[in-house]
């Protein structure tokens, strides 16, 4: 299973993850249109957090055990056995913010722009690198192969 | 080996996909009073009744969902009794399964109140498809105009939402002083009722029918507590579930309220879990068993039962009470002991009025043990995992109602477990 | 503040086109110069706040910004150029000393550019640096007047003369002085790790050793400087070797400043100063007076340290650099460095970086004479530095008599510096020169140390390819061999102070 590690002690808070996953969510695909013509704006599924100079980009762990998956009632919200990730449908999700009260990561979003609907990180729909990753200019961000362990 | 499942709902799905994460082989059999092939979600049933979905999207897993994970269905058909020692179960129709591990998940059943005259047309309990299906055709028929909904918690808000989507007019009747008595505080009572009133809802609170008057089979009023009588073409009862744990208690199996479970969902017989609304099991904010008849308890027992079945041993941490309504486009949320008070306890307030947000978080000693949310409830699952893991927030709780609140919010240790991903190695 | 005649340095040119506000450039920018307009969801700039740096052009992800220089114009005068009217003006305002940082800027004769290599055709063959060796491998440190074997009873022979302590190096090539303080940590981690893994060595400057950088002792040059700032004797012992740093290129005859700001708990602890402090490093070492006297320091240090690590003395490049290099040979040093006039800091008084001193070359030239006439050339190793900007320039230097060079600007560049000069802000926006965490954390040591083992890759390659071309298979066979060079546009008193002749001839 490949994840995406997250390096607080290398984020600059520049949050150009954010601008870059909201480009590969975006219609075009390309980011002055995505930005400046494109509406509603697709919104980003990564977050930065920042306070001071200690800042970090969040998106879903994809845990083990994932607590929305469990809460969900939609059955939009699902783990993906063989990749070991952790999917929304969003033509299946209604909207009714429970993942968002279980998830200890904060990493869910309400998508009030457009749809109604719950937000979060697919990896890029198995992409070789999501663009958070990609476009991190300083490695805050890497894509590792990593180990399922039990739950610490 | 052979698992039976008797439900089909949350919990039974929780069992399946967790055993078939560990085991391809073993022969699962689901036993259903309920008709259906489809797997359909209970909490979706407001959001059908609203109108904002297609009864096709009620399917909690796709249709294969059977045939895929290599179980064998029974449908329609009711088990009326377990013999724990000869491990088997009997059917209505008198059929005998044999049974290697039992998973009783036979959910509960909603309290309808005897009042003279309940037993009418239009009168609804509203847990299930057949439920939403009746008042559905009603509503499109163009028969009801006027509906009281009674019972002012959880349940009864999203049922009166749903009514409201429909352009019906609705009335609640709550016992107790204020709704969602139970989820929320005074405040945030407040502002649901506020927003109910506003949208044209009439919330009649220490209230409650007494009788229930019909016409051709058919409710046509009630009369109140206080004497008055409403006409209405529609009564939704909404007051609570019972457990279906009377299967369970004649087979001399362990019931409190619920059946009563350790924290691998075994019952006191062996071979035999219950999981799910039926299930009483440890609920980690009351440090106590009880019953918590939520979806997320339901599926996450449930996963727990089939991972112990199929000889993996993962303990349930234990549950939290929580649940989230919206009404009129403000969701609100309660988690845990977010409405509790007292010396022992530290309340920490937010209120913007004007914007209908509200937050009540609930610390105990230096940990979080509740949480209300109204109006902004983004990032609201931080709260529940503090509440879970029982994190000291001494040293932050200045960030707790923090306008920027996350994770950078909580104790470092604390944060840097939750970012490197739960149960994931890095 | 009255008027202010100083206008801005540079022109921030934004695309609104291509301007998506998404404000990066606005969180990068440690000098504020852009700003987001939130009334009109617009990103403006202040110009004069710009230093030119390139942070916000390198991460706008819409390439929607240009930096250009402020094409304001004096009417032209080759005397007074607009700088020097700056100059005054500044001056004029605040009363004080110029400030800058890196190293000298003025247009003085760059001799390396003056000096061409030679190449093998038909009579000696070129050596393909592909298929046959190239040893690059220098050791620095005093060598013996000869050497002497034995043989045991088996007949094996063995070293019998006791050669002084060397250091090895992989490639000529070493990181110079640049102290934590100056330079963020992270910037002394990717130094650290990448002479680590390039088997050579990095310096200290007179920073002191951070606790967490004491792994990477065996690659480590501590330096001895005139504050003697976290100088101890575990600091001695875990470097590999040691230097006495008497001047520096950019700022030769005068001391260090680094400001209390820049003075963190960290930089308090390794500096073992009062945190918040100025950390004032005094003109002069007030125990050295003489020759005899840095003897006498050299020999405190090879005693405190069982003579068991070469002890450097490093001096800047001045007009009397040939003697003074003679001078500190004889007092014991193992290796002579000298620092050139285009040699960096982290801060000095302009006037100073602009005015004093000699460019390195000549300085090279002279020194590395005097000390054969003297027959004294073997009992040190000769260590250049100020603005060694490719491999070319340390081949040339190699030929003119160095064992070795010292970089610092370069590997400063391969990190991600601009060369915007401002160092002495603390405000760096590329994470080198700052302490501020915000701004420290922009230089990823993962990053920084792969840049820098990959910048002295290449050079290494360039220069197996450049002495193979001479028929060179050795950096001994090139040391002081000044026929590999010949000069160009140089008069004959340069070509005479080189020691090279002109090409052609």
């Amino acid at each position: 299973m490949k994840r995406i590690v997250v390096h607080e002690e290398y984020c600059i808070g520049c949050r150009l993850c954010e601008v870059h996953c909201l480009v590969q969510h975006s219609k075009s695909r390309d980011i002055i249109k995505a930005f400046n013509l494109e509406r509603p704006q697709v919104m980003p599924r990564v977050m930065v957090e920042e306070s001071g100079p200690i800042s970090f980009a969040l998106q879903c762990r994809h845990c083990l055990e994932p607590t929305c998956v469990e809460a969900c009632p939609s059955g939009a919200m699902r783990r993906e056995e063989e990749a070991g990730t952790v999917t929304l449908d969003q033509d299946r999700c209604v909207g009714c913010w429970m993942c968002i009260m279980v998830c200890p990561v904060g990493a869910i979003q309400q998508n009030l722009a457009g749809t109604s609907v719950a937000s979060k990180c697919d990896l890029c729909y198995g992409a070789e690198m999501p663009a958070c990753v990609a476009n991190c200019p300083n490695e805050a961000l890497t894509y590792e192969e990593v180990k399922a362990g039990g739950k610490s | 080996m052979r698992t039976l499942i008797i439900g089909n709902s949350a919990a039974a799905v929780g069992v399946v996909e967790s055993m078939r994460q560990h085991d391809k082989e073993a022969e699962i059999i689901v036993v259903s009073e309920e008709p259906y092939e489809m797997i359909y979600s209970r909490p979706l049933l407001s959001h059908y009744l609203g109108a904002e979905i297609e009864k096709s999207r009620l399917a909690y897993r796709g249709q294969d969902f059977h045939e895929r994970h290599d179980v064998m269905p029974i449908l329609g058909t009711r088990i009326v009794r377990i013999e724990p020692e000869e491990h088997r179960v009997r059917a209505a129709s008198g059929e005998v399964y044999a049974y290697d591990k039992l998973v009783i998940s036979t959910g509960g059943t909603p309290i309808v109140p005897p009042i003279p005259g309940v037993q009418t047309g239009g009168v609804y309990t509203f847990t299930r498809l057949d439920d939403a299906e009746g008042i559905v055709q009603g509503l499109t028929e163009g028969a009801v105009r006027r509906c009281i909904v009674v019972g002012g918690g959880m349940i009864g808000m999203k049922t009166v939402d749903a009514l409201m989507k429909r352009g019906v007019s609705v009335t609640i009747l709550e016992l107790a002083p204020r709704i969602l008595g139970a989820a929320l505080d005074e405040t945030g009572s407040r502002m649901m009722t506020e927003l109910l009133t506003s949208a044209g809802v009439e919330v009649l609170t220490e209230n409650t029918v007494e009788e229930i008057q019909s016409s051709e089979g058919h409710i046509e009023s009630v009369t109140l507590r206080d004497g008055r009588i409403l006409d209405c073409d529609l009564l939704v009862f909404g007051i609570g579930v019972r457990p279906n744990a009377g299967l369970a208690e004649e087979a001399g199996i362990e019931v409190n309220r619920g059946v009563v479970v350790d924290q691998y969902m075994r019952t006191s017989k062996p071979d035999i879990y219950a999981a799910g609304d039926v299930a009483e099991a440890y609920d980690l904010v009351v440090d106590m068993n009880r019953t918590v008849a939520i979806w997320p308890n339901a599926y996450r027992q449930g996963a727990v039962a089939g991972a112990h079945i199929a000889g993996v041993s993962r303990l349930d941490e234990g549950g939290v009470a929580m649940n989230t309504v919206e009404v009129c486009d403000v969701p609100a949320m309660s988690i845990g002991n977010g409405n509790v008070s007292g010396e022992d306890c530290e309340v920490l307030v937010e209120h913007d009025a004007e914007n209908h947000r509200y937050k009540r978080l609930v610390l105990q000693g230096d940990c979080l043990v509740g949480a209300i949310l109204v109006g902004d409830v983004g990032r609201a699952g931080i709260y529940t995992g503090l509440i879970r893991s029982r994190v000291d927030v001494s040293d932050c709780r200045d960030g707790l109602l923090h306008q920027h609140f996350g994770l950078l919010s909580l104790p470092d240790q604390y944060r840097k477990h939750i970012v490197t991903g739960l149960g994931i190695e890095v | 503040m009255a008027l202010s005649l100083n206008e801005p340095d540079f022109i921030i040119e934004r695309d609104e086109e291509r301007c998506i506000a998404c404000r990066v450039c606005v969180r990068q920018c440690a000098n504020d110069v852009h700003f987001y307009d939130a009334e009109d969801d617009r990103v403006l700039s202040h110009n004069d706040q710009c230093v030119g740096c390139h942070r916000c052009v390198a991460l706008c992800p819409t390439d929607a910004l240009g930096v250009r220089r402020n094409p304001l114009e004096f009417r032209p005068h080759a005397n007074w150029t607009g700088q020097k009217l700056y100059d005054i003006y500044k001056q004029a305002e605040t009363g004080g000393m110029l400030l800058t940082g890196m190293g000298c800027d003025e247009p003085y004769r760059i001799y390396w550019d003056h000096m061409l290599l030679n190449a093998s055709q038909v009579t000696n063959p070129s050596i393909d640096p592909l298929r046959e060796p190239m040893e690059l491998k220098t050791y620095l440190g005093a060598k013996p007047e000869q050497v002497t074997f034995e043989e045991d009873e088996d007949g094996e022979p063995s070293l019998k003369t006791k050669v002084a302590p060397q250091l090895q190096l992989e490639t000529p090539i070493m990181f110079s002085a640049m102290s934590y303080g100056s330079i963020s940590f992270n910037a002394c981690l990717s130094l650290a790790r990448a002479a680590t893994g390039a088997g050579t060595f990095y310096n200290t400057g007179e920073g002191g050793l951070h606790p967490d950088l004491y792994e990477y002792g065996p690659n480590t040059i501590a330096q001895v400087a005139s504050g003697r700032f976290g100088v101890h004797l575990d600091y001695l012992n875990t470097a590999a070797a040691l230097e006495i740093k008497i001047g520096q290129g950019a700022k030769p005859g005068i001391g260090g400043h680094l400001p209390g700001e820049k003075v963190t708990q960290d930089v308090s602890r390794t500096r073992m100063i009062p945190e918040g402090t100025d950390a004032l490093s005094p003109a002069p070492h007030h125990d050295i007076y003489s020759i005899e006297d840095l003897r006498q320091l050299i020999y405190a240090l090879k005693e405190a340290t069982g003579y068991e690590k070469p002890v450097s003395v490093k001096v800047a490049a001045v007009h009397n650099v040939a003697p003074i290099a003679s001078g500190i040979v004889r007092a014991g040093a193992d290796i002579v460095a000298i620092d050139g006039l285009r040699g960096g800091t982290g801060a000095a008084p302009t006037i100073i970086r602009n005015n004093v001193g000699i460019p390195i070359e000549l300085a090279l030239a002279a020194v590395d004479r005097r000390l054969r006439e003297e027959g004294i050339r073997h009992r040190a190793s000769l260590v250049v530095a100020g603005s060694i900007r490719n491999s070319a320039d340390i081949v040339k230097a190699i030929a003119l008599g160095a064992d070795a060079v010292y970089v610092a600007t370069s590997a400063l560049v391969a990190m991600g510096c601009h060369l915007c000069q401002n160092c002495y802000t603390g405000k760096c926006n590329w994470g080198i020169a700052t302490q501020d965490p915000y701004l420290t954390k922009r230089l990823n040591p993962n990053i920084g140390e792969r840049r820098l083992v990959n910048l002295l890759r290449a050079w290494s390659l360039e220069i197996r390819e450049m002495m193979g071309g001479m028929g060179v298979n050795s950096v001994d066979s090139l040391r002081g061999n000044r026929d590999h060079l010949r000069g160009v546009g140089l008069n004959q008193t340069e070509l005479d102070a080189l020691g090279i002749r002109l090409a052609g001839s």
